[in-house]
């Protein structure tokens, strides 16, 4: 696999690289190049050496002053010139005489011309107190042909356009690679297809088998009520709203559900998305803007990720779930960086993490960001309706006053049985989405039959509080009987609706991991007709965090459903692990 | 390209000049409002800081009244649009109980699925009751369904390639696959009127892009190669769209695949607006162009639009398709698209092959064309494309005729009349409402800021009435506003540069 990974490395973090890596031949001129320098040393060389040469004489005007040449040479002649005429041959000696002298003459005519010409003029001129001598007009000769140069256009070797018939032989020789890399056999995983609705027991392959890979948490899947609402939605409104928000799509089921959420979680507003991935990919760029900084778990879903990524602000992670981590980090940014008092700061963390089934300390976190002026992006999606005594999340699971979380967000995929997200805060923050989001400003809206669902679902949960206290129950009878599965551990919170089974020791590499919990899965599947999954990550995923086998518990799961899961993992656990414990 | 009259353009950035200059000084008098008052912020930064702002507070909220309008029937021909009063200068929008029954000429409503059907909504209350509303789980875990299996098979039949992947949400396709296919040393050549979803997933993948004159930029990348190292370029994808949905334009596609062919770049169609919308049997701009599907590597389309459902595929190659299966975040962690719309998609694609079994009876068009459509196409889903592609062209040349600007290419059923000053924009759209008819009418930031506009989408379902209706609406408020910017005759000229059809 060469699909490159790491989509948002740095771009100049990676020329710099690749340039350090590959041509080493002339590392000065390809640094000058990426600095945006163009130099080219031979001509600056020469440049420079001319200007040298043409200074020499004049620098040093001072001594030349002082020596008054002609007079000098006619009284006495030079000491070499005298021993010579000493020499025997005389006659000789006298023809070379009088040629180096005259030859020393002319020099010094020269010299003192050139003193008098450049003395002359401003020999004894003074300028503010100033004397000026030769010495600064050739300093101001040097400074004109500094500018000259500094004003020429700077060089460009990319100026040397190529003929149309080399961009021919490129444009031929130019061989891309493949569009796909070439498929490998794990890339033609074929999930099992499901022959009815994926409630807590489902067909597959004419079977019926007990559903664990859906996050069905409060059962309403199939539920009568909800099921009544969309039918009657269907008849009214169609299947597509066929527009944007904007643009006729919205819909009145759309402002009622949207007013039915924020009434149920006590906020004053909240914004309706049209799936739940792009809840969070939508919202996070709008928000976050370049420059600004988000601290976030390392931990976080892809939608999350990717949110982070279009939004180009500075990311800073902290270890998954860890509070002294978060501690640590802010108090570093908030250190470092002089100016993170103007800035716009953001924390990001999800209530129970899709990826580990871990749930955030919010307490903690309330207390942190209070402490630094963070505000706090929150995503419920696995929470909303599951935690808290009447299913308004984690919020109520730890008793904090929902308007100290700025933003909440949640995909309806799961507990609530229908497809789509929202987004919930303050009137501010909803209206600023409702024209800076592209996810809901660009797309087509909901489908009107799956906002009355949510109504629906909302409305369920709230007549049955005991729905949620079900759900409870079924997480510890699960829990239990998973206690001492073999070969694996749970690393989830007791509390999560999400059971993550990881292996306690890994084989090494994460192929070989992921190849033994799918072999899991297949076997508790075929034998035992139980259908669970193992957590699978797109190669675009950052999040690094192990994978495992994820049970979504549901309310409508039945203690034999339960324990038949929890006693059938076990045994193929125990069968499959054998070699590696 | 679109030419701005001098006038027009001097006088719509005087508009915006005017504007902004109000908007300064409001600003002024809030800033000093707010220093009297003790900041809430309590060390946190503003959401919006300075002018970040300020088009929404200044500009927008002045006329969002002509967005967003609720609206409490399906999104038919005629549908209901809720009434809105605002007690604080537009800032906020309430709904009442009042409704007016108005002429859509506003949704993405082509073949007219948008409304209950008698053959679709039936199948999609089956699927409904058999697979509830949502799988709450993604494709590769729980969430593949006996219905997502036949969709796929259907869609890659549809549009005429080996195998296909559907999603959720059409935004999600764009954004979610283009970082897949490309990363770092891959380049997007991107058209500069591409939607939002290309411009976040060419983001999302690292790789810039760069807008048209296709032949010749692709000759340059592939000479230069990639920005300061100069290496060649790993792979590059043209990314096009069928019809571009703010200029109602085709793409000329036949030009883009033998240059893209030429220089071995991949394509990417994005048929958002197209499929199923324009080509003898809706099959989208390779039918109507003559394009064979297998030249275009990767198709895209939505579902939103002409099937009346919401999603979006992808089709390719068999590989590809694997390939994107297995590592398209899309897919293996987004709900999978709910069952009954699925269904909605399957029938729909029936009902346009005609392979809904009934010829059931369209109410006859006689008069629009001459003839009687229901006479001459065999099944009801014919009778849709006929009639899309007949409302299409008489709306767009009755506004031609009567001296509107309109954009984009005959048998498109997106039409941009130019508005250009911002004060038209409200005018224009809260009169038509008053008249019954609604609009869209796009600004910035859809729009470049000199080229706001209003956009007409027509649907299958309009009948001869409604259209002219409309026309009579349009023009009279087109006259009291003053869009009509060409003498009120049919222009020779304009006809000429337009894409030569079959």
């Amino acid at each position: 696999m060469h699909q490159p990974t790491d989509v948002d490395m740095v771009e100049e973090m990676c020329a710099v690289e690749s340039l350090t890596q590959d041509s080493p031949k002339d590392i000065l001129r390809q640094c000058l190049e990426y600095f945006g320098a163009d130099f080219q040393s031979k001509i600056a060389i020469s440049e420079v050496n001319d200007l040298l040469e043409s200074t020499p004489l004049i620098s040093t005007p001072a001594p030349l002053n002082e020596f008054e040449p002609l007079i000098t040479l006619d009284k006495e002649p030079p000491s070499i010139l005298s021993v010579k005429g000493e020499n025997s041959r005389a006659c000789h000696a006298e023809i070379m005489d009088t040629v180096a002298s005259a030859v020393m003459n002319i020099m010094n005519t020269a010299l003192y011309w050139l003193t008098v010409a450049f003395d002359a003029p401003y020999a004894r001129a003074v300028v503010f107190g100033v004397h000026i001598s030769g010495h600064l007009i050739v300093e101001a000769l040097l400074a004109v042909a500094i500018f000259f140069l500094l004003s020429r256009k700077s060089y460009k070797p990319s100026e040397r356009s190529l003929s149309e018939k080399e961009i021919d032989e490129l444009c031929e020789d130019w061989i891309p690679e493949s569009l796909i890399p070439p498929l490998t056999e794990e890339m033609k995983y074929e999930p099992p297809v499901l022959e009815s609705d994926a409630g807590p027991h489902t067909i597959i392959n004419g079977k019926e088998v007990v559903n664990f890979a859906s996050a069905n948490y409060l059962g309403l899947i199939g539920h009568e009520k909800l099921l009544e609402s969309c039918t009657a939605a269907l008849e009214k409104y169609g299947v597509g709203s066929c527009g944007p928000r904007g643009f006729y799509g919205t819909i009145d089921v759309h402002l009622d559900c949207e007013a039915r959420i924020a009434k149920f979680l006590g906020t004053p507003d909240s914004i309706l998305y049209s799936y739940g991935l792009s809840t969070t990919f939508s919202a996070i760029p709008a928000f976050c803007l370049k420059g600004d900084i988000v601290v976030v778990d390392e931990g976080v879903h892809w939608g999350i990720q990717n949110g982070l990524y279009l939004s180009k602000s500075t990311i800073v992670y902290f270890k998954h779930n860890d509070m002294d981590s978060l501690q640590s980090t802010l108090e570093k940014v908030t250190l470092e960086n002089k100016r993170a008092k103007k800035l716009r700061r953001y924390i990001v963390v999800e209530a129970v993490y899709q990826n580990s089934g871990q749930i955030a300390p919010l307490d903690v976190v309330i207390r942190l960001k209070e402490k630094y002026r963070f505000r706090v992006l929150l995503d419920e999606s696995n929470s909303f309706g599951v935690l808290g005594g009447s299913g308004r999340g984690l919020t109520e699971y730890y008793g904090v006053p929902v308007e100290k979380i700025d933003i909440i967000t949640a995909a309806m995929g799961h507990g609530l049985a229908t497809e789509g997200g929202f987004c919930t805060g303050s009137a501010r923050v909803i209206d600023h989405q409702r024209i800076n989001s592209s996810g809901y400003v660009y797309s087509a809206s909901l489908p009107p039959y799956l906002a009355s669902a949510a109504i629906t679902s909302i409305d369920v949960l709230e007549e049955n509080p005991d729905l949620i206290t079900k759900l409870r129950g079924n997480i510890a009878v699960l829990w239990e009987g998973l206690s001492d599965i073999p070969g694996l551990s749970a690393a989830s919170n007791p509390q999560s609706p999400i059971v993550f089974l990881k292996l306690k020791k890994s084989t090494g590499s994460l192929k070989n991991d992921l190849q033994l919990l799918e072999d899991i899965v297949d076997q508790v599947l075929k034998e035992d007709f139980v259908f669970v999954v193992a957590s699978k990550s797109s190669t675009v995923d950052k999040c690094r965090l192990p994978q495992g086998i994820r049970l979504f518990v549901s309310a409508a799961h039945s203690e034999t459903d339960l324990l038949k899961a929890s006693e059938s993992l076990k045994r193929v656990a125990a069968s499959v692990l054998a070699d590696y414990n | 390209m679109i030419t701005i009259p001098y006038l027009t353009a001097l006088t719509t950035y005087f508009s915006y000049g005017l504007l902004f200059a109000f908007g300064q000084i409001r600003d002024l008098f809030r800033k000093i409002l707010d220093r009297l008052r003790s900041s809430n912020l309590q060390g946190y930064a503003p959401i919006c800081l300075g002018l970040e702002d300020f088009y929404v507070r200044r500009l927008y909220l002045r006329i969002q009244d002509c967005f967003g309008r609720p609206i409490s029937s399906a999104p038919d021909a005629w549908f209901d649009v809720v009434e809105r009063y605002s007690n604080d200068n537009n800032k906020t929008l309430k709904r009442t109980m009042k409704i007016s029954r108005c002429l859509n000429l506003g949704s993405y409503n082509y073949l007219g699925f948008a409304a209950s059907d008698e053959y679709c909504t039936p199948r999609a209350i089956e699927s409904l009751k058999k697979f509830s509303p949502s799988t709450c789980s993604t494709r590769v875990d729980g969430g593949t369904t006996v219905l997502h299996a036949e969709l796929e098979e259907c869609v890659a039949n549809f549009v005429g390639k080996p195998a296909a992947i559907v999603f959720g949400m059409g935004y999600v396709t764009n954004s979610a696959i283009l970082p897949v296919l490309i990363g770092k040393g891959g380049l997007i050549i991107s058209d500069s009127l591409n939607h939002n979803s290309i411009v976040n997933g060419a983001r999302g993948s690292g790789c810039h892009s760069t807008p048209s004159h296709l032949e010749e930029v692709l000759r340059e990348q592939i000479a230069e190669g990639q920005p300061r190292t100069h290496r060649p370029w790993k792979k590059i994808i043209v990314v096009v769209e069928g019809i571009y949905s703010m200029e109602g334009e085709l793409c000329n596609l036949p030009e883009i695949i033998a240059v893209c062919k030429k220089f071995k770049a991949y394509t990417y169609l994005d048929e958002a607006h197209s499929i199923g919308a324009v080509g003898k049997k809706g099959r989208g701009v390779c039918e109507l162009l003559g394009v064979d599907p297998a030249d275009v590597d990767i198709m895209m389309g939505t579902f939103t639009k002409s099937f009346g459902s919401c999603g979006g595929y992808i089709a390719g190659s068999k590989e590809l398709i694997q390939y994107l299966k297995y590592t398209c975040p899309a897919h293996l962690y987004a709900t999978s698209i709910s069952p009954p719309a699925a269904q909605q998609i399957i029938s729909s694609i029936k009902v346009i092959l005609g392979e809904d079994g009934s010829s059931r009876g369209l109410k006859p068009m006689s008069g629009l064309s001459g003839y009687d459509l229901s006479c001459i196409c065999s099944h009801i889903g014919a009778q849709k494309l006929a009639r899309i592609r007949e409302n299409s062209n008489f709306f767009r040349s009755e506004l031609q005729k009567m001296g509107f600007e309109v954009l984009g290419d005959n048998d498109s059923p997106v039409m941009p009349i130019m508005l250009y000053n911002p004060a038209k924009i409200p005018a224009f759209s809260r009169e038509c409402l008053k008249r019954n008819v609604a609009v869209v009418t796009v600004a910035f930031p859809a729009t470049p800021l000199l080229l706001a506009r209003a956009r007409i989408c027509i649907s299958a379902s309009h009948t001869k009435e409604d259209l002219i209706k409309g026309l009579e609406v349009i023009s009279q408020v087109g006259d009291l506003v003053g869009i009509k910017y060409f003498p009120a005759e049919p222009k020779k000229q304009e006809e000429e540069g337009r894409v030569k059809l079959e």
